[in-house]
């Protein structure tokens, strides 16, 4: 509370919602660098012989294809092949990898990952009590992390290490995990550290990112970034309600292996969905929200809100919805009820927003 | 940032320049948003103002305000008649939090009749 900031119980979590302005807090992550005490995310080890082989059958995706030091983001579904967690995995060694859950889905991630490597030589690891994220997000980040590196050698493999690959480090004179991730669209850095050194950690990047020209930042300004750059959220856009073709994250999703949820999500590969995740983009400056309905020229409903608002880049409202298949294309013309007042807006590819 | 005790509040947050004890004016008065209004939106993004003419009843929505999170009905304080509508803060809402008392005001109002409103001191109790 030192900087002043507005708190939030998120997840059971007291998670800074924003320090000072979030619209501030947006441009600083745009423009130079912003850092986010993330500490609420869940961290669970899966380790083991078998681990790779546990998170294949675990997951939706092959983890155990990626190079240690590399990172995957992937889906977790049920067997009916709705989505219990989006998360991003780090295969630490070829027998140890770290998942990193929502905070609200932890302790779900918890108990189906536990399940599912029942029958594999691998154990997992609630380690979230003990371990703190803070996130350097921005153009400016890599400077940032760089200047608390041991020396040159340290600040050329900050340098060098790519988009989705994670290395052990020494930052500000602490072991820490040291990815190249984010949830904003920008370049910028994950730091796993242990709980006990957070403080120490998050007192040393805060005058660096001060001195790059940036600031500490909050979940809200969190989610107006992620919108901009078209990241799902879980709870918004993700469900169990949801499958990933409809979310249009086929991709991350491969069929030729077996794992849980993969009969009904092969079945699901067949069918084109009744509804996909479509961007909408509006005038002015009203933005829709989560749960206001979409409408086609006809006033016919076609779709729902799963996340809206007012873009503090692009000046203008930026939505994500399940629209229709057919009236999902880009271009169209569609409408919002926008609490009682029909607001046009246009089906726009997304991201919103792409650093250049 | 106190709030001045030369005009109203309401529990909602908003305040009307209006003195206290003296009686109902017939000009238009000024409304407005509270510090801690502010503070717990965030940057406002959005206002949605009533429209000049527009009969407003104390206690009513009668428009909104949006920030980047949350979008809030904005009551108003007395029944009367919108007489203006502050069009800077509609072109640039981020002038509301820059001077919420004055420069930041969102609309002008006629007053008939008002609902229960709270001297400074009042407001300030119920924000503890």
């Amino acid at each position: 509370m030192a900087l002043g900031a507005r708190l939030t119980d998120f997840a059971g979590w007291n998670m800074p919602l924003k320090y000072t302005s979030e619209l501030a807090e947006h441009q600083a992550v745009r423009t130079t660098v912003g850092l986010f005490d993330l500490s609420h995310m869940g961290e669970i080890r899966v380790s083991g012989p078998q681990a790779g082989a546990a998170l294949d059958h675990a997951l939706v995706g092959r983890l155990s294809a990626i190079k240690p030091g590399r990172a995957k983001y992937s889906l977790l579904c049920d067997a009916n092949g709705g989505i219990l967690d989006d998360l991003v995995t780090y295969k630490i060694a070829d027998d140890e990898f770290l998942v990193i859950a929502n905070a609200s889905n932890t302790g779900v991630v918890l108990a189906a990952l536990t399940d599912r490597v029942l029958d594999f030589d691998a154990t997992v690891t609630d380690e979230t009590g003990q371990t703190a994220l803070i996130a350097a997000q921005g153009p400016a980040s890599q400077a940032v992390i760089q200047s608390l590196a041991d020396d040159q050698d340290a600040r050329d493999a900050v340098a060098a290490l790519r988009y989705y690959a994670c290395m052990p480090a020494r930052i500000a004179g602490l072991d820490v995990l040291l990815a190249r991730t984010g949830y904003t669209g920008e370049d910028g850095f994950e730091v796993y550290v242990a709980a006990d050194d957070a403080v120490r950690l998050w007192n040393a990047l805060y005058p660096a990112t001060e001195a790059a020209g940036g600031r500490a930042a909050g979940l809200a300004c969190r989610d107006t970034l992620r919108l901009e750059a078209g990241m799902p959220l879980y709870g918004n856009e993700l469900s169990l309600e949801t499958d990933p073709y409809a979310a249009r994250l086929g991709r991350v999703v491969q069929l030729d292996k077996t794992f849980v949820g993969q009969e009904a999500l092969a079945l699901a590969a067949q069918d084109q969905p009744a509804r996909l995740l479509t961007g909408l983009t509006g005038e002015g400056r009203r933005a829709a929200r989560a749960g206001n309905v979409v409408l086609n020229s006809a006033g016919e409903p076609v779709g729902v809100i799963t996340s809206g608002a007012l873009s503090p880049t692009l000046g203008r409202p930026i939505a994500l919805a399940y629209v229709d298949r057919d009236e999902a294309v880009e271009a169209a013309s569609l409408q919002v009820d926008v609490r009682g007042t029909l607001l046009p807006f246009t089906v726009s590819p997304y991201p919103f927003y792409k650093r250049s | 940032m106190a709030n001045p005790s030369h005009l109203l509040y309401t529990a909602e947050h908003e305040w009307i320049q209006l003195t206290p004890g003296a009686d109902l004016p017939t000009e238009p008065v000024r409304v407005g948003l509270t510090t801690f209004a502010l503070d717990a939106l965030g940057d406002v993004v959005f206002v949605d103002l009533p429209e000049v003419g527009t009969e407003v009843t104390a206690g009513d929505a009668c428009g909104e305000v949006e920030s980047t999170k949350s979008v809030s009905d904005l009551y108003s304080p007395v029944t009367g008649t919108v007489a203006a509508v502050n069009q800077a803060i509609i072109d640039d809402p981020a002038l509301i939090a820059a001077d919420p008392y004055d420069a930041g005001w969102l609309f002008t109002v006629t007053p008939e009749a008002t609902a229960k409103l709270l001297t400074s001191t009042e407001y300030e109790a119920l924000l503890d």
